[in-house]
């Protein structure tokens, strides 16, 4: 399967022609290029997970990991080398078929959302850039190259959340994004190179073998700080995860990311790098669930707070991108409970395969609200959901096909929300109430603040627009990739997931509890639609009234918990003032000091010995044979 | 002698005339090799052939220094050492 390479080699190409020929062809036509090598792309990511998990993957009873492609690529001993490779499994083909299948249609949506603007051709270019390093970082065989790629995507979201750099608000956001989760990858980082000191290699088949035999045997019981060393590099690259997927407290980047165009919102901060960190966790899995349980209990209690927090914070806010990119981050924090509260093997990985098939359907459902909003805010040009209402008559299919996202989204049978959603609140209801419970009142929450989107944009008819900025719907490059993703959306959930992807490679059968969880998860997202159908879908005051009479709690929410302020006061106060002003002190007086002293010394006793040397010979005549003669007086005479 | 081409070098302001007393030390140094090398140690006739080899050198060193003087007469117009520092700029 060697031509699994094309998946990957297709965009970087196509980055280098759009990059640097882009300027020199009609965006049109560069925007057509970039379409047509992104279909090429997905095509042969299909071929490949046809053949994978119906020709080749299976081997006896267990999907075996296979490498079409590996080269060394820098070594540094016998055993410890960066190689640079393909691995293909059955989670790196089930993202390959995402990322492709997103990234196509959102270069097709884009030919209609983005015609017109200037950079038309830079965008694609980014946009392929984007789709190399994302597929090159889920197919990575080893935990550096990953590493490598998951710089990638994080230079390539940043030049696409600051794609109109002209606009501070943009640039502000993409350098937060960028530093944001750079932080948090200086402690991936560490987490590496403290792995692959202990465990000498740095690939992830060897690091996964046999229970994660070498990362559970190479550690020798080494503690810092009174948590094992196998912990500590655990959590480390838990954090560079954390960074990416938006967790708790690092989550502050992706709701300014909503500020690049909204198709790139819908490719990378929903469905595709934002999951990145689950993917981190799940790849490394059985390391984490064997070397590291602690840290798996923590991502747990992580994810199910960020659930939470983002579900709460989601429900108030106003523009249309941001309560999706709540809704986002509380998604993504439920991939990640699924794994904190997965056991191993079987049934028990339950967990495991629930926040895969999350991650799929997600993408899917997600990507078709991103695209949604986006063709919302083409014909109303604005984020804010006052400006909207009543949208329905004006703009049927985006309105269709956004209902059977939020559905999706809020977990009614059948749509594909439903049975991931449902594989995670079984898995966590097993291990631990306390993460079931959280998760199943985000469960309502998410139904309530998805349809009191819908129903402020798409009915809730208050608004009266004039003539001339009459809405009216997007041109089919933008509808069909909506109803596409809208019927990914419907489908997907019938997927049998448990089949292809499980913890340790063994297919297993999952059935849904109609009874017990299945009818409490229906049951939450019934009750908040229908909350929101009674708050939102007519015209009423009383949301404003709850408002009021929630007060503090309200204006708290509406601020994100002031979670920015608090970031801007630790580093404003903590980083700049304590740590930075007097390393700055000593760099100046010290550093520098000493330096310039040596300078001044210098220049101060050059300038004063200069007039010695006045160019008349016979004075240095004189000098020279008086000091012979005091050289000659000193020798005879001492 | 050797004192009399230091003091001619000091006090001359002439460049040519500095040159000649140059010569005089110099010649002072080789009649004092020779001299010495005759009396100290006659079997031997290395100081002769420093003399000769000093000999040589100070012709060249002639040579340049008439050419330097020759340069400096055609820029400064005239051959006062104290012009000479000029040259510093």
């Amino acid at each position: 399967m060697e031509y699994s390479l094309l998946i990957i080699a297709t965009p970087f190409l196509l980055f280098l022609v759009l990059g640097l020929l882009g300027m020199k062809m009609k965006p049109s036509i560069a925007g057509i290029i970039g379409t047509l090598g992104m279909s090429l792309c997905a095509i042969v990511a299909y071929t490949v997970a046809y053949q994978y998990f119906f020709q080749f993957g299976k081997v006896g009873e267990e999907w075996t990991k296979i490498i079409p492609l590996n080269f060394e690529w820098l070594r540094f001993t016998d055993k410890l080398h960066i190689d640079l490779g393909i691995l293909l499994d059955p989670i790196s083909v089930m993202m390959l078929v995402v990322i492709t299948t997103v990234s196509l249609m959102v270069h097709i949506y884009s030919l209609g959302y983005m015609k017109g603007e200037k950079g038309f051709e830079r965008y694609y270019a980014f946009l392929s850039l984007f789709s190399f390093s994302m597929l090159g970082l889920v197919v990575a065989t080893n935990i550096f190259q990953m590493y490598i790629f998951w710089e990638l995507v994080g230079v390539s979201s940043y030049s696409l959340i600051g794609f109109y750099y002209t606009k501070p608000s943009a640039v502000a956001a993409s350098k937060k994004a960028f530093i944001v989760t750079r932080f948090a990858d200086l402690g991936f980082l560490v987490g590496i190179l403290i792995l692959s000191f202990y465990t000498k290699t740095f690939d992830f088949e060897l690091l996964t073998a046999d229970h994660a035999a070498l990362a559970t045997t190479s550690f020798a019981g080494g503690t810092f700080l009174g948590l094992s060393i196998a912990t500590w590099a655990m959590a480390l690259i838990f954090m560079g995860g954390a960074g990416k997927s938006a967790m708790f407290p690092l989550h502050i980047w992706l709701p300014d990311a909503m500020e690049g165009p909204t198709p790139v919102s819908a490719l990378i901060h929903a469905a595709t790098m934002v999951v990145a960190g689950v993917y981190l966790v799940a790849r490394l899995f059985p390391v984490y669930f064997f070397a590291a349980p602690d840290v798996l209990e923590m991502i747990a209690f992580v994810g199910a707070f960020t659930a939470l927090f983002a579900a709460v914070i989601a429900i108030t806010q106003t523009d249309i991108k941001r309560v999706l990119a709540f809704s986002t981050i509380s998604q993504i924090a439920y991939m990640m409970v699924a794994l904190g509260v997965s056991g191993y093997g079987d049934h028990d990985g339950l967990g495991y395969m629930a926040s895969m098939f999350h991650l799929f359907t997600h993408a899917f459902f997600k990507a078709l609200l991103f695209l949604g909003a986006g063709s919302v805010i083409h014909a109303v040009h604005s984020n804010e959901m006052d400006h909207m209402g009543g949208l329905h008559k004006y703009m049927k299919v985006t309105s269709i096909t956004f209902f059977i996202a939020c559905l999706a989204i809020a977990g009614i049978p059948p749509f594909s929300g439903f049975f991931s959603k449902d594989e995670i609140l079984a898995a966590a209801f097993h291990h631990q109430p306390v993460i079931f419970w959280t998760l199943w009142v985000v469960a309502g929450l998410t139904a309530f603040y998805m349809f009191r989107l819908y129903f402020c944009i798409f009915w809730n008819g208050k608004r009266e627009y004039s003539e001339h900025h009459k809405p009216h719907e997007s041109p089919a490059p933008m509808t069909i990739p909506l109803i596409i993703l809208a019927v990914f959306s419907v489908f997907t959930g019938f997927i049998p997931f448990s089949d292809f992807i499980s913890s340790n490679q063994i297919p297993f059968h999952t059935h849904i509890d109609w009874t017990g969880v299945g009818a409490l998860s229906i049951g939450v997202a019934v009750i908040g639609i229908l909350i929101a159908f009674l708050l939102y879908f007519k015209d009423s005051r009383q949301p404003a009234k709850m408002a009021k009479a929630l007060g503090v709690f309200y204006k708290a929410t509406l601020h994100k918990f002031y979670m920015d302020e608090i970031w801007m006061w630790v580093t404003q106060t903590v980083i700049f003032r304590c740590i930075c002003a007097p390393i700055k002190w000593f760099d100046r007086h010290i550093i520098d000091g000493s330096m310039d002293g040596l300078a001044w010394i210098t220049q101060k006793s050059s300038s004063s010995i200069k007039g010695l040397q006045s160019g008349q010979v016979q004075f240095y005549a004189w000098v020279f044979i008086f000091g012979s003669i005091v050289i000659a007086a000193l020798v005879l005479f001492l | 002698m050797f004192f009399i081409g230091i003091y001619g070098f000091i006090t001359r302001k002439n460049m040519i005339a500095i040159l000649i007393s140059l010569e005089l030390v110099l010649n002072a140094v080789e009649i004092n090799f020779a001299v010495f090398n005759r009396y100290l140690f006659p079997g031997q006739m290395e100081g002769m052939f420093f003399t000769l080899f000093g000999i040589a050198i100070t012709a060249a060193e002639t040579a340049v220094a008439l050419a330097i003087i020759i340069n400096a007469y055609r820029v400064i117009g005239n051959i006062e050492i104290k012009n000479l520092s000029k040259m510093k700029n």
